[in-house]
Formats: structure tokens, C-alpha cells, sequence
């Protein structure tokens, strides 16, 4: 990573008070981001990753509790004024949620949300922010966007929705694009268009992205770098390139068997991953992944794994057992 | 800016296609009908008809005649005259106090729905405290109290119209504020004010103008009632609820006196309803849908 650090994660959680008890959806987490890179953030439904964008982005929930300190450019977004943040959302920070119906308003035109969120950050008058708006469609690969100004987002197909949702994030121009889940609600065959958009959007405007998702085919050749989440905690963290070829988290190793293999015989039962995520309201002393680990020892059951060096300074992973080695780690 | 080879082509968006859904003919006969009461109401000054005042002793309970249209009432006044401007004091009253509802509810509502907490807990209080009267004895009362007149019972009605309004658009805001595009147009840094005025309100709106519509017809009938009993606009002003009250003591002779004004306030009521109900059915699924 030679480009400057953009965003950095530090020792952040996120507690969130339910009438089960505490929950701790975000467990401690680092990571930074440097200008114009790609960070993939892959976990199971409920890992806490939707709520690590959240906390990125200063959106909680009102009840959440969170500690740590996110730096974005130089400043600290959790202790920023209400108003200096509002400014740098949207500006400087943008983000695509991960239902493209649910995210746009129903009731106003593309045309209006699109203008509207131009001429508050930009200032520009209604004719230029007519024309950008129009130029961004046609970026974001929506024919016709003269007319599509004057539609309301039921008028248009998942995909089309999740294009203006884009076009709207990368309107101002931001150094950081936060894709939550962009492609979990539509097609297959969209899924590819959509994830190639955001990646060469991403390149032009040399902004920094981060993909949130489930699926490790995702983040498989559109990012620089890759962090698998596990119960609120990043367990493995490494450059795309390397976790692929050499990941040493079972958990990783896991969740890739659990994808489908085009090559399998038909009725090949899928490898799934045994048990459930642990209940995020009762904390387990050891590895949170160890009821549900093959190479689980006493050690992984007592003590948690801390997030210790690989090979290389890049490549970090939670485990005391990692696939590839020899010998047992000393905790 | 760059262009990109759109793998769609020569694709020509067909423009937004108005939904011109097939509203019934009870709708449309219902809006023709409150066309012409509102119409009929505030031309009435410029109609050529005998002053609803004028008492002519020697033509009491008059049949129907060519000077007449309607006959005139135990008074000798014009009823026609007196049924047009009746229309006036009970569309006014039947139409500003669901007004000071709609706003003061919803603006209420919608506050306490978005920001929640303490605010709203006051709020919901206090709504409960107001609806934990008795209506009818709080506006009979009020207005024993206060003294009649037409805008006493405006005000009153109207302020007694604010917990439902602002039960409807608490609700649905509440519904709305845990929707994505809420935190979606924040993570876009938009403001409070932005949030409510530009994300929120198209959205409300449609629901309570929908059960506004039904606050005009329910206010007409309280109105009526209250005119009954003679706690509404001081006589000799007409209204229709006073007329049906003044029509019961000649029922025997002249059945219409009373049955005229109780016709023009059920037809009215019925298309009130009538429209917003297939307003609301409009907007219901809708929402669901998107």
C-alpha cells in the first residue's frame, strides 16, 4: 500500500442494547483503506458488517454504543460536529445500499432526488445539475436518461434502480464509496454488470470502495484487498491475491467451500458450514468460530486468537490453528 | 465525460404512463356532486335568490312555487336559499377544522415519529389526555363557555381533530424513518428539515389527505348535530344541522323542511366518504408495493 491512508478503523465496536442484553455487533475491528483501493468486507447474515458501515458512516441506530475512532482524511468522523459531518456525507462519502427498492424514495422522481442531492452539495443551479444528472445516468449505463429524469423509481426494473442509487452516490464525487450489499437483491446476471460498474466507476474517479457481502465471488477479482468478518471481528485479512491462494483461517476456508462449483455433479450435496453463528448477546470466551471449527483444540475453546501477522506484515489472521502450518501456534 | 456503448441501442424510454385507473362512476358522480355544493356555496351571494333572512308571515310553509323552488320554512324564508347558505357554514366549518387538524396533527405527528423520544412521549401524552374527553360534552361546553359562533366551532372541532391526524402521520412516519432511502438520503448528508420536507412529507401526505377527506365528512355531521341542538352557529345564520332542528317542529305538515337539509348533508357526507375512500385505496397498496 504505497497510496496515502484515507480511512482507518480504529479499535472500533459497536454495542447495541437489546432487551436480551447487550449485543456486540462490532468487536474490535482495524482496518484502513488507502486512496483509490478496493477493500472487500466478506461475512455470514448478522457477522455485524452492515453495522461496520454504519459506524464508518456515523448512521447508527440512536441506541448504539460506539467506541473507537474511525479517521477519514485527517479527522476522527465519531467525534466530528454534527454539521461538519453532514457535509462531508454525500460530499466526500458516499454510499449504495443493498435494496435499490427500498433506497430511493418512492414518491419523487429519479430526476428530483438526483438534481436535489446535486444542488445541495455542489451548488449548482438547476440547469447544470439537470445536465450532470443526465451525463451520470448515461454513466452508470441507463439508456434514454433524458426521460428517465421524469420517472419514479417503481417505473424502473431492480437494476435500473440500483444504477440510479450509483449515480446519486457518485454524483458529488466522493474519495469514498461504501457498497452495502449493492448486489444481494437482484439478478444473477445483473450482479456481474452492476459489480463491473461500481469497479470501473471506481478506477475513473480513482475513489476508494468498500464491498461489503456474503459472497466471497464477489470480492474475488474486483478488490486489492480482502476482510472476512466472524461474529463482530475480522478474523483474516489479507490481499486479495494472497487469501485466495493461501488462506489460513478456517473460516475462510469454509465459506469458499460453501460456494457452488459450476463443475460438480448434478445432486453434489453443497459443503456447508455445520451449526450456527454464535448468539451475539452471550459472548464466548475462546474463538468465536470453535463450536463450529474442524481443528478445534482446549486453547481455541479458552482463549480468543488475537489478529497476529502471517508471512507477510499484509496478511493478518485470528487462529491458532491455521490451514498450512506445521506446528501448532504457542498462544 | 465519457459515453458508454449502451448495449441496449436505439432504445427509446417510453415517457412516465399516467395510471388512468378506472375510478367507477360512484366516484365520479360523488366529485360532480361536491363540485356543485362548493360551487353552489360560494356563488351564493351572486345567485339571484331571495335573502335566506327574509321572513314573509303570510307564505309559511309554502309549497313549492315559482318564486320558491323549494317552498319556504315555518318562518316564511326561502328554503332553497336557506339550504345554499347553509352549505356555507357547514363546508366552512366542515372543511377548516379538519384544515387546523391536518396541520397541527401532522406536523406533530410527523416530528414526533422522526425524532422520537422525549418529544414524542409528550406528544402521544398529551393526544391521549385530549381524546380521554367526552367530545360532544367538551365542544358543548367550550361553547356554552366561549359563546357561538362560526369560528368558536371551527377552532374547537379543529383542535379536537388533532390526535387522530396526528395518530396517522405518526404512525406512518414511523413506518417511513426505519426505511432505507431515510438513511440513504442521511448518508447523502441531507439535513432534518431536508429529511422531513422532501423525503417524509410526499410521503405522509397522501394518507392524511386521504383521511383528511374523511375528517370533512365526520366534522360536517358533528356540526350538524351540534346545530340540532342548537349549540352551533347562532341563529337566524342557517346551517343544516339548525335547519333540521328548526324542520322537526313542522314534520307533520311539511316533512321536507326537515328532510331537505338531512338529504344535502347525507349526499354530501356519502361522497366525502366515498372519496376519500377510493383516495385511500389509491394510496394503500402502493406503498406496499414499493
Amino acid at each position: 500500500m504505497n497510496e496515502p491512508v484515507l480511512l482507518s478503523v480504529e479499535d472500533v465496536s459497536v454495542d447495541l442494547p437489546t432487551p436480551r442484553g447487550n449485543l456486540r455487533a462490532v468487536d474490535h475491528v482495524d482496518l484502513t483503506i488507502g486512496a483509490g483501493r478496493t477493500l472487500g468486507v466478506v461475512g455470514e447474515s448478522g457477522c455485524g458488517k452492515t453495522m461496520l458501515s454504519r459506524a464508518i458512516l456515523q448512521l447508527l441506530p440512536k441506541k448504539a454504543k460506539l467506541s473507537g475512532r474511525v479517521m477519514f482524511d485527517g479527522q476522527d468522523l465519531v467525534r466530528l460536529d454534527p454539521e461538519r459531518l453532514r457535509k462531508l456525507r454525500g460530499r466526500s462519502l458516499a454510499v449504495v445500499f443493498q435494496d435499490p427498492m427500498t433506497s430511493l424514495n418512492p414518491v419523487l422522481t429519479i430526476g428530483t432526488q438526483l438534481i436535489e442531492t446535486l444542488q445541495e452539495h455542489l451548488e449548482l443551479d438547476l440547469a447544470a445539475a439537470k445536465m450532470r444528472s443526465i451525463e451520470l445516468l448515461a454513466a452508470v449505463g441507463i439508456p434514454a436518461p433524458e426521460q428517465r429524469l421524469l420517472q419514479y423509481p417503481h417505473q424502473l426494473s431492480g437494476g435500473m434502480r440500483q444504477r440510479v442509487a450509483i449515480a446519486i452516490a457518485l454524483s458529488c464525487e466522493p474519495k469514498l464509496l461504501i457498497a452495502d450489499e449493492p448486489t444481494t437483491a437482484l439478478d444473477v446476471t445483473i450482479q456481474a454488470q452492476i459489480l463491473d460498474l461500481l469497479a470501473r466507476e471506481q478506477r475513473r474517479r480513482h475513489m476508494a470502495m468498500i464491498i461489503i457481502t456474503h459472497d466471497l465471488g464477489v470480492v474475488a477479482g474486483r478488490t486489492d484487498e480482502v476482510a472476512v468478518m466472524y461474529a463482530g471481528r475480522i478474523v483474516e485479512r489479507a490481499p486479495t491475491h494472497d487469501l485466495f491462494k493461501k488462506m489460513r483461517m478456517p473460516y475462510t476456508e469454509a465459506l469458499l467451500a460453501a460456494i457452488p462449483k459450476i463443475d460438480a455433479a448434478p445432486h453434489t450435496p453443497l459443503p456447508a458450514i455445520s451449526g450456527r453463528p454464535p448468539d451475539p448477546t452471550r459472548p464466548i470466551p475462546g474463538c468465536s468460530f470453535s463450536p463450529r471449527c474442524r481443528y478445534t483444540t482446549e486453547l481455541c475453546r479458552r482463549e480468543k486468537p488475537p489478529l497476529a501477522e502471517a508471512e507477510s506484515p499484509a496478511h493478518r489472521f485470528a487462529c491458532f490453528h491455521p490451514i498450512g502450518a506445521a506446528a501448532v501456534v504457542p498462544a | 465525460m465519457a459515453t458508454l456503448e449502451l448495449d441496449i441501442g436505439e432504445d427509446v424510454a417510453v415517457g412516465p404512463v399516467r395510471r388512468t385507473g378506472r375510478l367507477g362512476m360512484l366516484f365520479w358522480m360523488a366529485v360532480g356532486w361536491l363540485v356543485l355544493v362548493f360551487a353552489v356555496a360560494a356563488l351564493a351571494s351572486l345567485l339571484p335568490l331571495p335573502s335566506p333572512t327574509d321572513m314573509d308571515m303570510l307564505e309559511r310553509r309554502a309549497p313549492p312555487s315559482a318564486a320558491h323552488w323549494l317552498g319556504t320554512d315555518g318562518l316564511g324564508r326561502d328554503e332553497l336559499s336557506r339550504l345554499i347558505y347553509g352549505a356555507q357554514i357547514s363546508l366552512v366549518v366542515g372543511v377548516c377544522a379538519p384544515i387546523i387538524g391536518l396541520v397541527i396533527g401532522g406536523t406533530l405527528g410527523m416530528l414526533a415519529g422522526y425524532f422520537r423520544g422525549r418529544f414524542e412521549t409528550l406528544v402521544v401524552g398529551s393526544m391521549d389526555v385530549l381524546l380521554a374527553f367526552p367530545p360532544l360534552i367538551l365542544v358543548l361546553a367550550i361553547i356554552a363557555f366561549l359563546g357561538q359562533s362560526v369560528l368558536n366551532l371551527t377552532v374547537i372541532l379543529g383542535v379536537l381533530g388533532i390526535p387522530a391526524f396526528m395518530r396517522v402521520a405518526r404512525a406512518t412516519t414511523l413506518t417511513l424513518s426505519r426505511r432505507e432511502f431515510v438513511i440513504a438520503a442521511q448518508a447523502l448528508g441531507a439535513t432534518h428539515a431536508r429529511i422531513l420536507l422532501r423525503e417524509l412529507l410526499p410521503n405522509v401526505l397522501l394518507p392524511l389527505l386521504a383521511f383528511f377527506l374523511l375528517g370533512v365528512a365526520v366534522t360536517i355531521v358533528v356540526e350538524g348535530s351540534l346545530s340540532f341542538l342548537g349549540f352551533g352557529v347562532p341563529p337566524p345564520i342557517s346551517s343544516w344541522g339548525s335547519m333540521i332542528g328548526e324542520g322537526r317542529e313542522s314534520l307533520e305538515v311539511a316533512a321536507r323542511l326537515a328532510f331537505l337539509p338531512a338529504v344535502a348533508m347525507f349526499l354530501t357526507v356519502l361522497a366525502f366518504n366515498l372519496v376519500g375512500d377510493t383516495l385511500r385505496a389509491l394510496t394503500d397498496p402502493r406503498q406496499g408495493a414499493l
